[in-house]
């Protein structure tokens, strides 16, 4: 009874950490600049399948393909927002959402067109597979893995976030920005980094994903849902929003599933929309 | 000018609109064999023209519109599947359920704006279509409903493959629709509407109350997609999950920015484009279709964000407009 509890909460976990990877970045993007990005599932999608190109195609060890799925994802979220996205800035948010499910649909499609619609199959390293035995419920090893990243990177953010210069030019932007431009903060610059940094945390979960749900072309569309339920519940521009609002949504889903599996789903939009209804803000959002 | 005088100018009737009606009997004589997709488009541009009263006029992104659709297509059909399946009732029975819907969840829509705003509406499209395919045994689940036989309408017309009955229905049901609309946005009320939009704070300071107006105005948009939906159930006969889904929230919403919001006709030209295309296209591989349409989405939003209609709007010169 017990270990099942336990079980559960530790799928919760991974599965909530997972969220929060590729949830933070749209997060911080949404408060700081307010555009409404909602091709950032598929930016995490584009990580999924570098990933799993560079490990079918040219042989690489899982590990090493990590940061290469993080920088592709960011270096392809720059390129978008130098030429596409910084048009629609000052645009209505319908347009902006109609333009991002524009872009979700053609990098869907293209997935689609050159890597077929199958689930990607993908063997993690052996290291990885498996589970340890403890207290006498098994822990499976990849998920700890995934844990212990997603915590390490959640340090590292709050740190930055914190303690450096770049943090603090950020989180005065996205508090007001006006009046960080007035005091001489880059805003146009911290924005691109930021969100240059967000989408290559996304790819990097998506990268990372692909052991836990699969990879396929709907991937964009699919956990975008979930990551903009965690962005809203969460709350716009808060890391410690979108971390509570990750494992909240993590373990309710896992639960949900698990407990009462006719209402599955079912129950993730109930809590948000009851949510949103009450603090529309989010749980720890300023707006 | 005096805003009543302007108002009623708004609701002449120009002849290019007399036109464009005229031109909707034309499916009849000239392309006789088209009339089963010209009343898919009709029921289509009915959706949208209820989308663009809330959307377009109102401000009310909503993602989730096809929840409405659904219901009224779902209630339909079921009356007509249960063996009561005569179409004028069974339109009103869908109307009314979409309404009651409309108001029950209105209540909650009206008061969230942006994101909120945005996710709301997305999961109550999310929870509709999960709960019609959790209530399998009612809906049919993903096999959709079945063995709907729709009764001649008054009695006389029966609803064959050639068509003729389903586009007249279709057709007077989108012009009916069309007048009471246009007969709402060029009215105070329609005019308040707007200025909520434009700006809802201020709006209850001078006079009218944002979210009774919202409130108003979203439940008669729920009113008229479920008439659509109920139409597309009695003139196809079947009904299927997708009808709530998001995929048909999304295409009317597309067909709106196509066509241009705020302007009636804007929904009624982008579904016709859009409708067309697909008919057309039909034969593409579904990535295909999606990679077009989202590129001219990108295409759309970045070069001709008021539309089709905006766009030749804006061809007009500036004596001979009334906007």
């Amino acid at each position: 009874m017990i270990s099942q509890i336990v079980g559960v909460l530790f799928d919760g976990l991974a599965y909530g950490m997972l969220l929060f990877l590729l949830s933070v970045g749209l997060s911080v993007t949404l408060g700081l600049m307010n555009f409404t990005n909602l091709a950032h599932g598929s930016f995490a999608m584009l990580g999924g399948y570098v990933t799993v190109t560079l490990m079918r195609g040219a042989g690489w060890p899982f590990l090493l393909t990590l940061p290469v799925a993080f920088v592709a994802a960011a270096v392809a979220s720059v390129a978008f927002e130098r030429t596409l996205f910084r048009r629609l800035y000052r645009a209505t948010e319908l347009n902006q959402v109609l333009f991002t499910i524009g872009l979700v649909f053609v990098m869907a499609a293209a997935a689609a067109y050159v890597f077929g619609t199958v689930t990607q199959p993908m063997k993690v390293p052996d290291y990885l597979q498996g589970s340890v035995r403890v207290w006498g419920i098994n822990f499976a090893v990849y998920r700890l893995f995934l844990i212990g990243i997603a915590l390490v990177i959640t340090v590292l953010l709050v740190g930055a976030l914190e303690m450096t210069r770049f943090g603090a030019q950020v989180r005065a932007a996205v508090d007001n920005q006006r009046m960080a431009k007035g005091l001489g903060i880059d805003v146009d610059t911290v924005f691109a980094i930021t969100f240059a940094l967000g989408s290559g945390l996304a790819g990097l979960g998506g990268a990372l994903a692909i052991e836990i749900v699969g990879l396929d072309p709907s991937f964009g569309f699919q956990y975008l849902v979930y990551v903009l339920i965690v962005v809203a519940v969460g709350g716009l521009g808060s890391i410690g929003g979108s971390f509570a609002a990750a494992i909240l949504l993590g373990v309710s889903d896992v639960a949900g599933k698990y407990y009462v599996p006719q209402v599955g789903a079912f129950l993730i939009y109930a809590i948000m929309v009851g949510l949103l209804f009450f603090r529309p803000a989010g749980l720890f959002g300023k707006r | 000018m005096d805003p009543h005088a302007w108002l009623a100018r708004q609701t002449r009737w120009s002849g290019a609109e007399i036109g464009f009606w005229l031109a909707a009997l034309l499916p009849f004589l000239l392309f006789p064999t088209y009339l089963t997709l010209a009343s898919q488009i009709a029921i289509t541009a009915l959706f949208a023209v209820s989308l663009d009263l809330i959307l377009g006029y109102a401000g009310i992104i909503s993602l989730g519109h096809a929840v409405y659709f659904g219901i009224g297509a779902y209630t339909a059909g079921l009356l007509a599947k249960h063996g009561w399946g005569e179409p004028l009732t069974g339109l009103l029975a869908g109307a009314a359920a979409a309404t009651l819907i409309g108001f029950l969840t209105g209540l909650i829509v009206v008061r969230v704006r942006q994101l909120a705003l945005l996710m709301i509406t997305l999961g109550l499209g999310f929870l509709a279509a999960e709960a019609a395919n959790s209530m399998g045994r009612i809906t049919g689940g993903a096999d959709g409903l079945q063995g709907i036989s729709v009764w001649k309408l008054f009695g006389v017309f029966e609803f064959d493959l050639y068509g003729y009955t389903s586009y007249a229905y279709s057709l007077a049901a989108l012009f009916l629709v069309f007048l009471l609309s246009r007969r709402l946005v060029h009215s105070p009320f329609g005019l308040s509407l707007r200025g909520i939009r434009e700006n809802q704070r201020r709006m209850p300071a001078i006079g009218a109350p944002s979210h009774r107006r919202l409130l108003k105005v979203y439940t008669i948009a729920a009113c008229f997609a479920g008439i659509a939906g109920a139409l597309l159930a009695q003139t196809t006969q079947t009904v299927s999950l997708e009808t709530l889904g998001f995929q048909r929230s999304a295409d009317v919403a597309v067909m709106l920015i196509l066509g241009g919001t705020g302007r009636l006709y804007g929904g009624i030209i982008g579904a016709i484009i859009f409708m067309l295309a697909r008919d057309q296209l039909a034969d593409m591989n579904p990535q295909y279709w999606y990679f077009w349409i989202g590129m001219l989405l990108m295409a759309v939003v970045l070069f001709l964000p008021t539309g089709v209609l905006g766009g030749l709007a804006r061809l007009v010169p500036q004596r001979w407009r009334t906007a």
